[in-house]
């Protein structure tokens, strides 16, 4: 499987790193090159300097034969309009967009996005943990 | 009209301006302490100072009982989802968002929200309209349809100089619809209506036949290629 992973931040390296070790073709876009560095010596993958929300950079990324795209900035509207681009214009078949804002998240969902919602998520994770 | 405008940049700050002076009600909403001081100072208390995407603050604008929704920041993200929160969250009637990077038009318009300009692509369509060598304009675009209807000039020197527009190649599709000629009332030219140079036409063709229609209208002129045989 062909994704793209829109952010090499710590989230973003972990799941390429994750994706690239199962022998998928992984693609990562950031915008800084140093972030380039966290990824581990085996990712076998390409890291491109590049706009997650450009046209010209989704394109050199070779959105257009993605099967997946995963937006993982830690700038929830970034991600919302890069996620938007990938499933609107680019019919990416599987597009997932990380929103820290609940209400935001919420809106997305109902209009269709494929939402995570990290806060709430850990949040949940946590209050599992002290109350069971 | 109640509107409420995101971004109190130099565009916001014109617009609010106009509408007031046209007897709108008007908010601003925009990050910056400042921008908001100075606008509250000039035009009464009109702006609150916050994020245009977030809720409360939206609310706190009264975005639910606006009529119109303008985002006008210089980032497409948060334009788009400022109205896209308007839009959904609040039912706005109308929204209408600045587009910055030109790439951005088609998605805006394609989760429906109502106006988007685009200042690059409004700029290069006044080049268009002003360079004189270009005969083809782009008039309107029909998304749904993905159809759009141009503008040619016939230039001088062009192989359809002379023909009727019966014999004319147009690509498939392609329908010549209106037929302005210098000194005449626009007419709907028939098949046996022999072009002149400097005849302007309305033609409606989708996206895909614009170059072969402009071919088929300009060439042999200078600057267009060579004529074809025949």
């Amino acid at each position: 499987m062909k994704v793209i992973i829109v952010g090499c931040d710590l989230v973003g390296v972990e799941l390429a790193s994750l994706l690239d070790s199962e022998e998928n073709q992984v693609t990562v876009l950031d915008v800084d090159t140093d972030k380039f560095e966290r990824l581990p010596p085996t990712f076998k993958g390409e890291a491109l300097l590049g706009d997650g929300t450009d046209a010209d950079d989704l394109t050199r990324a070779g959105v257009g034969e993605a099967d997946a795209f995963v937006a993982l900035t830690d700038e929830d509207n970034r991600n919302i309009l890069a996620a938007q681009l990938a499933k609107h214009i680019y019919a990416v078949p599987r597009v997932l967009c990380r929103i820290n804002d609940p209400a935001r998240s919420e809106l997305y969902e109902e209009l269709g996005l494929e939402t995570f919602n990290p806060t709430r998520i850990v949040a949940h994770l946590l209050r599992q943990k002290l109350v069971g | 009209m109640y509107i409420v405008i995101v971004g109190g940049g130099r565009a916001g700050h014109s617009l609010a301006k106009t509408l007031l002076a046209e007897g709108h009600e008007v908010l601003v909403v925009d990050k910056g302490d400042r921008v908001c001081e100075e606008i509250n100072e000039e035009m009464g208390s009109i702006c609150v100072a916050g994020d245009g995407c977030d809720t409360n603050i939206l609310l706190e604008a009264g975005v639910q009982r606006a009529d119109m929704f303008v985002a006008l920041t210089g980032s497409d993200e948060d334009n788009l989802v400022a109205c896209q929160l308007a839009k959904h969250r609040f039912h706005v009637p109308r929204t209408a968002a600045r587009v910055n990077n030109p790439g951005h038009e088609a998605l805006f318009k394609k989760v429906g929200i109502d106006i988007t300009v685009s200042s690059i692509n409004l700029v290069l369509e006044q080049i268009e309209h002003g360079v004189p060598t270009h005969f083809l304009t782009h008039l309107v675009t029909l998304e749904d349809a993905r159809l759009e209807i141009v503008q040619v000039k016939i230039p001088e020197g062009a192989v359809v100089v002379g023909r009727m527009v019966g014999q004319v190649d147009l690509p498939s599709g392609a329908l010549i619809t209106l037929l302005l000629r210098s000194g005449q009332p626009p007419t709907r030219p028939e098949e046996d209506t022999v072009l002149q140079a400097g005849d302007e036409v309305l033609v409606v063709t989708n996206r895909e036949s614009e170059e072969a229609l402009r071919r088929a209208l300009t060439q042999g002129a200078e600057g267009e290629g060579p004529p074809t045989a025949g």
